[in-house]
Order: structure tokens, then sequence, then C-alpha cells
């Protein structure tokens, strides 16, 4: 017989064994809201049925328009039991991790409790997040690693969640997003910072956020388009931010990673800061050493969405700049701009760099023996 | 060139699309407006099922502000990363010289031809009175 009809083309021919990979950015998502009552306080409950949640910034709930494909994500990545893509665990073993050999999969929640103005609000959503990515995905699959999330705007807050979660094995990171308030550099995040210095905790900066700014420094773009390439540019300032203000001197032991915002820039913006910052030094004596500097020993980098420029010798010379050791392999499941592990990376890198791209150096960051 | 006998016309209504594997490659097939077209059932960017995504149109613009949309339900856009392909040609629209995907022809051939041959379809029985959807690869 040599022909086979299909319900769908969802039961692909299984993919080939491939070695071990590590994803930096998964994103579960939760079926209802209700989802998270267990984890709430009733005071919270009531509040969201009366109040409901505002944020800095509009439409936070639903997105303003729809991004490139439902939710957000991959039109095969709906559960078969229903709700939202990401919402299954079973589904996403079977679509994600059993076939693609994900040995560690790190969980970046979005939609939490972060960017919201009642910072007692925040707090309690993003406390009962945490709660909930144990309960519901941690906990069921040791594959699977949480990210801390903070009410990011309240510093002391955010701080005293992490500091409670610190060595739980389930978190291994604290997670921001690049759009916030003010620019991440500044004093109001700074106990964020030392509480996950304190925890040996990296903290992962996510493209978007909910700070109530436009995706761009010259307002809000028409396209989704520009949204996408604006991640990049949100991402340049937070990170300059951090360099300037003098977070990594203060906390030499943080670890940031920049998480689906690229990485091609990376060069010229620290070439940018280093030969600006040869000129100005005077105004931040406090940054005592060229930008370049800081952001090579403390930034790493997860690499979805992959840069792919035409000649892969563009490619490979970034990363020379970066660094083969900074790089985390990241899908980005289930969002539709996903990174497929078997085709992102062009040939010709030798075993070893391959290795810690896939697969080492997020076990070296995140701790996992 | 070898033939394969897909379904009954009856079973295979206009909107619809069959999934099926021959010889090993993922294959389906559309009826659109009772037009049938077969397209290898992977994206040439990173190797999603490229049919399982939505049939839309072309939107083409001559200038910023004129927007023309055409070839309505005859453009797949691919459920990963949205690259658009012509269901008719396999043509890619981002960059159509470097990326196309693979296209079979398929039509509707008569009972009495297809029990003849020379066609395969050891998976559905067949009827000489029927019309039959065939594609060839
Ligand atoms: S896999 Fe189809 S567009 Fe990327």
């Amino acid at each position: 017989m040599n022909i086979q009809f299909r319900e769908s083309s969802e039961a692909a021919s299984p993919l080939a064994v491939k070695a071990a990979i590590a994803d930096c950015d998964i994103h579960p998502a939760r079926a209802t809201r209700a989802e998270l009552y267990p984890y709430l306080a009733k005071r919270w409950q009531h509040h969201l049925e009366v109040y409901g949640v505002h944020a800095y910034q509009g439409m936070m709930e639903g997105p303003p328009y729809p991004k490139a494909q439902p939710n957000a994500s991959r039109r095969d990545a709906y559960p078969p039991e229903g709700g939202p893509q990401g919402s299954s665990l079973s589904f996403m073993q079977k679509q994600l991790l059993d076939p693609n050999n994900v040995q560690l999969g790190v969980l970046n929640p979005l939609n939490t409790g972060q960017g919201i103005r009642n910072h007692e609000l925040s707090a309690a959503l993003c406390s009962a997040i945490n709660d909930w990515q144990i309960d519901k995905w941690t906990s069921k699959d040791k594959r699977l690693k949480a990210s801390i999330v903070v009410g990011n705007e309240d510093g002391l807050s955010a701080a005293a969640e992490i500091r409670e979660r610190a060595g739980d094995k389930n978190f291994v990171q604290v997670l921001l997003l690049s759009r916030n308030v003010e620019p991440l550099g500044q004093r109001r995040y700074w106990p964020i910072y030392q509480a996950a210095e304190e925890a040996g905790l990296p903290v992962g900066v996510h493209a978007f956020g909910f700070g109530g700014n436009p995706i761009t420094p010259s307002g809000w773009p028409s396209y989704y388009i520009e949204e996408m390439v604006g991640h990049s540019q949100c991402q340049q300032s937070a990170l300059a931010s951090l360099v300037l203000e003098g977070v990594f001197e203060r906390f030499p032991k943080l670890k940031m990673v920049m998480i689906e915002a690229g990485f091609g820039w990376a060069p010229s913006l620290a070439w940018r800061l280093d030969k600006v910052w040869q000129r100005l030094r005077s105004e931040v004596p406090h940054v005592k050493r060229p930008p370049s500097e800081y952001i090579r020993e403390q930034v790493w980098w997860t690499t979805q969405p992959m840069e792919d420029p035409e000649r892969r010798e563009d490619l490979f010379d970034v990363i020379k700049w970066i660094g083969w050791d900074r790089l985390l392999f990241a899908t980005d499941y289930p969002h539709w701009d996903y990174d497929e592990p078997s085709r992102v990376l062009p040939a010709g890198v030798n075993d070893d760099d391959r290795e810690a791209f896939y697969l080492g150096n997020a076990k070296k960051l995140y701790g996992i023996a | 060139m070898a033939r394969h006998v897909i379904a009954a016309v009856d079973e295979f209504p206009p909107g619809t699309r069959k999934f099926l594997e021959i010889d090993g490659r993922p294959i389906a097939i559309f009826n659109i407006k009772g037009e049938y077209f077969g397209l290898m059932n992977r994206c040439p960017h990173q190797g999603a099922a490229l049919c399982e995504g939505p049939l839309i149109g072309l939107a083409q613009s001559k200038d910023p502000g004129e927007i023309e949309y055409t070839k309505l339900g005859e453009i797949i856009r691919c459920p990963w990363h949205g690259w658009e392909f012509d269901i008719r040609t396999g043509q890619s629209y981002c960059d159509p010289r470097r990326f196309r995907v693979k296209a079979y022809p398929a039509h509707v051939e008569p009972g009495a031809s297809v029990v003849k041959g020379p066609y395969v379809a050891e998976t559905i029985a067949v009827k000489v009175e029927s019309d039959y959807v065939v594609v060839e690869l």
C-alpha cells in the first residue's frame, strides 16, 4: 500500500533522533483565567471580578491587532482537547519536547501580572503564576524549569518574590520584559537585580511588555512588522540603560539573558557605546570600564528569532564577537515565529560549538547538571 | 509519472482538503470550487506542515495606499512563519526565484478509466459509475 490517508497532517513522520537540546524560550498558556484562582487569595479573585486589571498600557488582554497567526501562535499548535496554543502539557510533550529531544525547557509565561498599575494586584498575580508553573508544568515534567515572574514595577515586592523562590529547583531565572515604565537600568528595578544576584539566578529580559511606552522610540507604528523589529530597538535601550546606569558595575555577578529580540545588533551597539563612552565618560564615572566589557561578561542571548543573513559568514562573524559560549537555543514555542531546531543553524559549525549552542551553554548558565 | 486515485468526487466537496502520504511523501490535495490542486505538505522554509495553513488571497500594491487583493482562496499561508505560496503552481511570494513548493497536478477521472489504470488505488474501492480525484507524481 503506497497511499496513507490522514485526518490531518499532524501525525507527520517521526523526526530522526537528534542530539538533546535545551529550549530556552517556551511560552506556557492558561486555558482560562480561572486556572489561576486556586493560587489567588479570595481578596484578589474578587478584585479581578469587580475591578479587572488596569495596565499601564491599553489592550493588554486582547492584542491590539491579531499577531500574524491566531494568538500569535503556530496554527498547528492548538491542543486536541481545546484551549489556546501552549495550554496543554501533554500536547507540548508530543509536539515539542519529545520529537526534538528537549532535555531542558525554560518556561517564560507572558500575560502575567507584569506592567499592572495596582502593584499589590501585580505581585499577587505574579506569585499565583509562579505557583501555577510548578503545579501545572515543572512538577509534572522534570525537563521543564520555570522563570520567576515578578511584579516588575515595584522593585521591593519583586525582590521579595525572588527571595521566596530562591533555592527552589523548579525555578532557573527571573523574568522581566523589555518594555517597562522606565528603562531597565533605573533604580526602581535595582532590588530585583540585587535579589537575583544573591539567589544566583540570571535575569531574563523577554521582548514585549506593558509599560505603556510605544515599542519604537519614534512613537506608535502602523504595522505589526514594525513592532516585530521594534523589539530589538527596545532591547537595545534596555541594555544601554543597564550598562550606563551602572547595574553591571553595582552587581558584578548578575547575569542577564536577552530573550527574543535577536543578537545581530549586539556588536554594533557595543561599539557605539564604547566610542561614545570614551568621550563622555565623565558623565557616567560609575561606568568604570568600556561598556562592551560588561556586555561580553554579563550578557547571554537566546537565539530565536535566529538571525538569518544571506551569507552565513556574516552570521558567524557576529557570533564570533558575541561568543559561541553566549548563545542559548530557543524555539519560542508555540509562537508563530518558532525556530525549528534542525533547520536554524547553517552548516560549518564545529561539534563543540554546536553542542554549546544547542545545550551546553544553557545547562551551564541555568545550573542544570 | 504514476497516477494515484485519491477519493471519489462525492467524498471530496469544495472547500475541503485531504492529507495523504504517497511513497513516503506528505501531500495535500485541495478542492477549490470544484478544481483540484496537489501540493507537497512540507514548507521549504523550516519544514512545517504547510498545507494546514489558511487559504487567503494575494495582497499586492503598486503604490503605497493602493492595495489589490486577488486570487482569493488560491494562496496558502504557512502555519508557522506565514510564507505565502500559490497553490496552482507552488510559487512562493517572498522569494519566487529561490523558494517554491512542489505542486502535483490533480484532476477528476471517470471511474471507467480509473478501473483500467495505470492507476494505483489500493486504499479505496473504485466503482466504474463514479468519478474520482486523481493525482500525478
Ligand atoms: S516553515 Fe513555513 S514559513 Fe517557515
